[in-house]
């Protein structure tokens, strides 16, 4: 508790405002590679943050350095307004859930989790450590050996021994990257509840961009080193900022497309000859060529001529090519009189028909769901990665 | 039917014959330790007796003696072989240095030395430095600390090498100085490593001959004694002493495994 | 990530120190010592001292003096090393595939029987092989051997303890590089192949080259530099050169002949070392 107050003070000392993890010009070189390139970065207090992004994008580099694991060539890490860039490991107030629990295979459960205690010389270590076991379940299990228990409780004893510190900044590493689905989902939600129970800072890697959405208030998407877009998931998937993000956070329709006129509110765009048009807050892209962006879950789907419930932005001139029946939901690709199949996922509300292959359609999507990402910008970038997981 | 049962099992079969093979001398050793033989020089079996384990050093004149000196520089072989050897492995496997390779090869070449070179080698260097009146104890000591150090190293590193270091990560994230970090976790998780490394080298130590002889003066090891009363008439205590070491080996060697089954056992 | 980290620094250099130099002091400098020895005045005692000489000619006389002790010690060595890579490929064939849960224990049971000191089991060969001995015996009621023939004494006698005593410096490689050996590998060659003998020699046997190479010279450069079998249950007439420098060096006090007999023993070994590595292709054992 000291060190609340201690972080107290420097704040009121510095006038610093921000008293999260703050990065700032964050750059990290290999010899043969740069890892992390100027980053800059708030994690505000409090919050489940992660770092999303597909393997080898720098977010585990940038978790290690804020561990302590790792130097950065250049730029500052600030923690509560303290320089904590060159601290050693052990002297910050940072704990880490590493990806392969890295739990000490010679200590028990308990002495696993009173370890952070012990060596900070706390008087009192059998209380808070039975309370940590409590809060992850594990109080039957304490005198086991890690190599005696499953992957999940592995994982929650690695969990237990991180938080027991309360840490300013719990930093997590892929942590469940080992685990099987089921267990993944269950380990989710019993993270976000620990998370809101102690209320500490959690920073989060990983490449599901499934877990980081489900899990975390703020995610940022990262590639090749730079952090591409940071927002609230609902945000970043709803109205992307780059190709990159539109492929990787789910899938998106991506059309080439000419932009015509820009108006205050609203960019209208020329796509293979059909005048589209796209909110200005949504527009991404400076330049006279754009990708119209449109997710397949916004894209309707009807018979030609079927008045469909967007106004705005109607195609027609689709082929279906193929039909995958799912249960829930149908997708459907739909080959465009330019040659390009475009993605539709519909629900199976029941009132509306199914299309088969072959049938001619035409394709509708509101406005206000469509948005336009810069020409330059690979058309798909993230697609593979983020179809990988 | 019998063919075929045969055929899946006569490799195994083979294999457990090959093994009864390396067992009998160790039959004999024990046989022997309860005989008494016929006459002095003749070693056959003769007679069953308790005596040779009774009374081990009467009418085995010297042996106990020699045996005494073995443990000793064992002991201390060992001792300094492990020391020397652990910390040059944490050196090849945590830390960085020039002339890696050559470093690798002056730790290999013992190895593959025969060992009546390394042993003249050492008695050449002896005579030449003027030592040659001061053969004994120390001499024999210096000697089995170099063949044993090549083994420690090749044991430890290979622990080392295998163990996973974001374990050490894992500590120093979890406020453990580097001198914690190396007490608490790494030390502990090398120490089988090493304690593996000290049984070899000891056993290495205690039975060496060729090196030893060559650089022992007027001291006797037990390998020497037999060496010498051989021809003259073995003393059935000798085998006695063959016994136990075998034992001490199975107890050692059998209890690491029981262990090791046991933790297997707890996790299933 | 979980790649180690080497640090660099003094704190690598302090610890390699001692290991070093003990290595260099007592194994280095010895050699250095010995081929010095080689080449001093062969007029030379313990008592009338030493003298550096360039004496070349230390090495033309025990090579045209003892010869046929050098080749009897290649020859004895090779034999026992061949014999050990049978009984050794066997054993360990049997425990990396055949052993299952027993795996372990037969591994320990292998090592066992060494911790006996090498000089009583090696008397107990001779027990073993001894005139009225049980195997004498036998093999004369067989008529392999005649009604006067003896083992004891014999090449067979000499190198039959040289197998034994080295057996487990065969067994442990060869069970390391096959127990590494992907199973499926094996039964996968079992469809390919209809004979398992020639699914064996395709397959297992190549990939366990490895171990073949670093097994093979563990066993053939102590056999070759021993003596102690010779002494225990050959004779004279199997004298090895083993045998020979330790006369030289403690009985006959000729050092400059024992030493440079020593370097010839040393450098046809490195130079079998080097051809027999390049040619199984396996340097990365060195």
């Amino acid at each position: 508790m000291s060190q609340v107050a201690d972080t107290v003070e420097a704040t009121a000392e510095t006038g610093e405002e921000f008293d999260g993890l703050r990065l700032r010009g964050v750059t990290k070189d290999f010899a043969t590679f740069t890892a992390v390139d100027d980053l800059d970065l708030d994690v505000p207090r409090g919050s489940f943050f992660a770092l999303l992004g597909p393997s080898g994008c720098g977010k585990t580099t940038t978790l290690r350095m804020v561990a302590g694991l790792e130097t950065p060539t250049s730029g500052t890490i600030t923690l509560a307004g303290q320089d904590i860039t060159h601290d050693r490991p052990y002297r910050r107030p940072v704990n880490t859930v590493f990806q392969s629990y890295a739990l000490f295979p010679h200590l028990d459960v308990f002495e696993n989790v009173a370890f952070g205690l012990r060596r900070r010389r706390q008087r009192d270590v059998k209380g808070p450590v039975n309370e940590m076991l409590e809060l992850v379940e594990l109080t039957s299990q304490a005198r086991k050996k890690p190599a005696q228990l499953s992957g999940g409780q592995q994982q929650r004893v690695a969990l237990a021994r991180a938080l027991i510190n309360k840490p300013e900044v719990l930093l997590l590493d892929e942590p469940l990257g080992a685990l099987d689905l089921k267990l993944r989902r269950a380990m989710q939600l019993e993270l976000k509840r620990i998370q809101t129970e102690v209320g500490l800072t959690f920073v989060h890697v990983t490449h599901d961009q499934e877990e980081a959405m489900t899990m975390a208030d703020t995610v940022a998407v990262m590639n090749k080193g730079v952090i591409e877009q940071l927002g609230a998931p609902d945000q970043l998937y709803e109205n992307p900022e780059s190709t990159f993000v539109a492929n990787f956070l789910g899938q998106s329709n991506l059309i080439e497309g000419r932009v015509r006129s820009r108006a205050a509110d609203v960019v209208t765009v020329d796509m293979h000859g059909i005048d589209v048009s796209v909110p200005a807050a949504r527009a991404h892209a400076d330049g006279e060529l754009g990708w119209v962006g449109i997710r397949p879950e916004k894209v309707l789907i009807g018979d030609e001529g079927e008045a469909l419930d967007a106004p705005g932005n109607t195609i027609p001139g689709g082929v279906v090519t193929d039909v995958s029946f799912y249960g829930v939901s149908t997708q459907y690709l739909v080959r465009m009189p330019w040659g390009q199949e475009l993605q539709v996922f519909e629900q199976n509300t029941g009132r509306r028909r199914l299309f088969r292959h072959g049938d001619r359609v035409e394709l509708s999507w509101r406005p206000e769901y469509a948005f336009l990402l810069d020409h330059h910008q690979d058309a798909s970038a993230g697609a593979q990665q983020g179809a990988e997981e | 039917m019998i063919g075929r049962w045969l055929r899946e099992r006569i490799v195994l079969i083979l294999g457990l014959v090959v093994l009864v093979y390396t067992f009998v001398p160790i039959a004999i050793v024990v046989a022997m330790s309860f005989n008494i033989p016929p006459s002095r020089n003749v070693y056959a079996f003769d007679r069953f007796t308790l005596d040779n384990w009774a009374h081990p050093c009467i009418g085995a004149e010297g042996m106990c003696e020699s045996l005494g000196v073995s443990i000793q520089i064992g002991l201390l072989a060992t001792l300094g072989a492990t020391v020397l050897g652990t910390l040059a492995a944490f050196a090849l496997v945590r830390h960085d240095f020039v002339g890696r390779s050559s470093t690798n090869l002056l730790i290999f070449l013992p190895m593959a030395s025969p060992e009546i070179v390394m042993g003249s080698s050492l008695l050449a260097l002896f005579v030449s430095a003027g030592f040659a009146g001061q053969l004994g104890f120390w001499t024999i000591l210096v000697a089995h600390i170099m063949f044993c150090l090549s083994f420690v190293v090749v044991t430890v590193r290979a622990r080392l090498a295998g163990m996973d270091d974001t374990l050490e990560q894992a500590a120093m994230d979890l406020y453990a100085t580097p001198t914690e970090t190396f007490w608490r976790v790494t030390f502990p998780l090398v120490f089988p490593g090493i304690l593996g490394a000290a049984l070899l080298s000891f056993s290495l130590s205690f039975d060496d001959f060729i090196v030893t002889n060559l650089n022992a003066g007027q001291t006797t090891t037990f390998p020497m004694y037999v060496w010498g009363v051989e021809g003259k008439g073995v003393p059935m205590a000798v085998n006695v002493v063959g016994t136990l070491m075998f034992l001490v080996s199975i107890v050692i060697v059998v209890g690491g495994e029981l262990n090791n089954r046991r933790r297997a056992r707890a996790l299933a | 990530m979980s790649e180690t980290v080497r640090r660099r620094g003094r704190v690598g250099y302090l610890l390699l120190l001692p290991a070093l130099l003990w290595l260099g002091v007592f194994f280095v400098i010895p050699f250095y010592s010995l081929m010095a020895t080689s080449l001093y005045d062969p007029g030379g005692s313990d008592f009338r001292g030493y003298r550096m000489a360039w004496a070349w000619g230390n090495y033309s006389e025990v090579v045209h003096a003892y010869w046929p002790e050098l080749v009897r010690s290649l020859v004895y060595g090779a034999v026992a090393t061949l014999l050990c890579l049978v009984l050794g490929y066997v054993l360990a064939y049997a425990i990396a595939f055949k052993a299952g849960r027993w795996k372990n224990l037969m591994l320990v049971l292998v090592v066992a029987p060494f911790f006996t000191s090498f000089l009583i089991r090696t008397l107990s060969w001779k027990l073993i092989l001894a005139d009225d001995g049980f195997v004498v015996n036998t093999l004369q009621a067989a008529h392999l051997l005649g009604a006067d023939g003896r083992l004891l004494a014999t090449p067979v006698a000499v190198i039959a303890g040289l197998t034994y005593n080295f057996l487990p410096y065969m067994v442990l490689p060869l069970y390391a590089s096959l127990d590494k050996i992907d199973h499926l590998l094996i039964e996968a060659s079992g469809d390919l192949y209809a004979n398992p003998f020639v699914g064996f020699f395709k397959v297992t046997w190549p990939l366990s080259l490895p171990g073949v190479v670093s097994g093979t010279l563990l066993t053939f450069i102590p056999a070759a530099g021993d003596f102690i079998n010779v002494k225990l249950l050959g004779s004279p007439n199997q004298r090895m050169i083993g045998n020979v420098i330790e006369s030289q060096f403690t009985d006959a006090n000729n050092y400059p002949a024992a030493a440079a007999l020593s370097v010839v023993l040393m450098a046809i070994i490195v130079a079998i070392v080097l051809v027999y590595v390049r040619r199984a292709g396996t340097e990365e054992l060195l």
